[in-house]
């Protein structure tokens, strides 16, 4: 089976032109498979929530009722993103596989409202918010470690509670960061390909053998966001999960919910939620 | 790159006898079969071994397909009814005349006793470059070569283009659309009957796909209805020569006048967009207006309002703008 679609140019010269259409299917098993293996774990397995106990949450009595997790501004860089993702990924695939419609303008649409929310993000999270809060820190990786040796059976200490972002978060972040870089980098390159009214056409920007893999590397990142999608979905949707879902539409969870998951050191809340300073120490992004 | 060869790729060759086992076959080898009619588009892509079929449907021995019916609803047209049948049929000529002067500048006397009229609407574009096997976007790639800097796109869109800029080359389906006719497809869910204008698939929708036919449909019939028998015609076709080419450009009208006014018009152009454009927007204008050269004039201008000229067709809005005058006008009027 070839992943790649090969032709040959007017000067004889043999050149990617796309991924083979049928790597959409397998992103799509891929993801279906991801749900089910990991609900026949959680179901079969039952994998007890232990984390190892700290003196900090002695800092528990200053916690709210509603933790604020989520500024109404990152909420709505969320809600846009997702937005703009499903409409690309809609206009990117049903037609490839026999769902035909007008595709190529919605697809640049959401594609420029894509890079203007990302953009806006980038400078949001870097200037307005913890930047490092989502980047997996010494105590995300000893976790890991440990978790992963008492998952085997192996002795190790517990993890600690997670910060604002479990490492799964911060993966899945990264994750989607590279790969939308990917189709940012090359879809805007390729809107030189087709008639916007906003850049000059100009087919002759790159070799065939660069557009090739231009539109190769576009389009393994689409596919790769239909996997990651679905999880991403199914993770939203599972129950033990909810709660944090919920913060992304009303910007808050709760008390139980935090103390329950978090570590309140890590991820510290200062003061009630009605305070402006409560507020900013919890981030909010 | 194409190179021209003598031999064509194997396949299996099927020869249905009936419209019914002809729609089975392809059915049974959906996209890999390949429908063949009166076979001179069919013979271009298998000799330059573009197109690489598994089989091949010949449909030259199914004779329910050929044939033209009258009856007191319009005529019915086999689509395996060859292009001379059509241009001398006496009752096509005297009632539907504008399809009967369609189909006779199709070619040469040669290509239409053997062409059909279901190959000719069905017939696929006529951009040098995606015939010449080069992987553009109608061929699956990621480029139109017709629309770069220095592409020959002479014969190309003003109108439609979507990434690709080819144009349908039929001379037969603009004075189809005029007539109002009802195209026949055969499915594997029955029997479909669809306008003609909404037989075909421009780029924007399915950029690999010139008409609605899906793997295992089988085009059986054109129906015309009785509606515009008589009503005043037109046809124009430019070409480069005049002998034997595709059309630069054709236009065909159907006009019925009250009273030296247009009461009902139907127009339609050719070779101007990937797919036949039905000029609604130019029938709705002439509406109640004298069929002459000032309503000619205004149509024209409006006919070409949104043209989008590639690097080597501008000429074809002056074109388009002359002969939808004189679509609407005649031909004699509009000169005057």
């Amino acid at each position: 089976m070839s992943f790649l679609q090969w032709a040959t140019s007017p000067w004889g010269q043999s050149v990617p032109t796309h991924i083979a259409w049928s790597l959409i299917w397998i992103a799509v098993i891929f993801g279906f498979c991801f749900m089910v293996v990991h609900s026949l774990y959680l179901i079969i397995v039952k994998p007890p929530k232990r984390f190892a106990e700290r003196k900090a949450e002695a800092a528990a009595a200053g916690v709210p009722d509603r933790v604020p997790r989520h500024t109404l501004t990152a909420r709505m860089f969320h809600w846009v993103m997702a937005a703009s993702m499903i409409t690309l990924l809609i206009t990117a695939f049903l037609p490839k596989v026999g769902i035909q419609f007008n595709w190529v303008v919605y697809h640049w649409i959401a594609g420029l409202v894509l890079t203007a929310s990302i953009l806006f993000h980038v400078v949001h999270s870097t200037f307005f918010l913890d930047f490092w809060s989502i980047w997996p820190d010494r105590t995300d990786l000893t976790d890991a470690k440990n978790r992963t040796l008492r998952f085997f059976g192996k002795d190790a200490p517990l993890p600690s509670k997670f910060a604002k972002y479990p490492l799964e978060n911060k993966l899945y972040h990264g994750s989607v960061m590279l790969a939308g870089l990917a189709v940012i980098g090359t879809g805007l390159f390729m809107m030189k390909r087709v008639e916007t009214g906003i850049f000059v056409r100009n087919p002759y920007l790159f070799s065939d053998m660069t557009w090739g893999w231009m539109y190769v590397l576009h389009g393994l990142a689409g596919v790769g966001f239909i996997g990651l999608t679905l999880v991403h979905i199914y993770m939203g949707l599972r129950p033990e999960k909810l709660p944090i879902t919920k913060s992304m539409i009303f910007g808050w969870m709760s008390r139980d919910f935090y103390l329950e998951e978090h570590d309140t050191e890590r991820w510290a809340v200062k003061g009630a939620p009605e305070t402006k300073r409560g507020l900013a120490a919890s981030d909010g992004d | 790159m194409a190179v021209i060869r003598d031999v064509m790729p194997a396949f299996d060759l099927l020869q249905p006898s009936s419209a019914a086992e002809a729609q089975q076959l392809l059915e049974q080898n959906g996209a890999d079969a390949w429908v063949m009619a009166g076979g001179l588009d069919s013979f271009d892509w298998l000799k330059d071994r573009i197109k690489k079929p598994q089989v091949l449907v010949d449909l030259s021995g199914v004779d329910e397909l050929r044939g033209i019916r009258m009856s007191g609803a319009g005529v019915e047209i086999g689509a395996m009814t060859t292009l001379t049948e059509i241009a001398n049929h006496d009752e096509i000529k005297k009632n539907y005349g504008v399809l009967s002067d369609a189909v006779s500048m199709v070619a040469s006397p040669q290509i239409r006793n053997q062409g059909t009229l279901g190959g000719n609407v069905s017939q696929d574009v006529r951009c040098w470059y995606y015939r010449g096997g080069w992987p553009c976007y109608r061929a699956g790639g990621n480029i139109c070569y017709a629309d770069t800097p220095v592409g020959r796109n002479r014969e190309h869109a003003i109108f439609g283009a979507n990434r690709c800029v080819a144009v349908h080359p039929s001379d037969s389906v603009p004075a189809l659309i005029a007539l109002d006719a009802k195209f026949v497809v055969q499915t594997a869910k029955g029997e479909r009957v669809v306008d003609a204008e909404d037989y075909f698939v421009g780029p924007e929708d399915d950029i690999t796909k010139i008409n609605m036919l899906q793997p295992g449909d089988l085009l059986t019939a054109i129906r015309i209805p009785s509606t515009w028998s008589g009503a005043k015609f037109y046809f124009e076709k430019v070409r480069d020569r005049n002998v034997w080419d595709f059309p630069l450009m054709n236009v065909a009208s159907a006009i019925k006048l009250s009273g030296g006014n247009i009461d009902q018009a139907r127009i339609a152009v050719n070779a101007v967009s990937p797919r036949p454009m039905r000029l609604k927007a130019v029938e709705d204008a002439v509406l109640g207006k004298p069929a002459n050269a000032e309503t000619g004039e205004m149509a024209g201008r409006l006919a070409v309002q949104g043209a989008v000229p590639l690097q080597f067709n501008a000429y074809k809005i002056p074109l388009m703008r002359n002969l939808v005058k004189r679509a609407i006008a005649g031909g004699q009027e509009a000169a005057a």
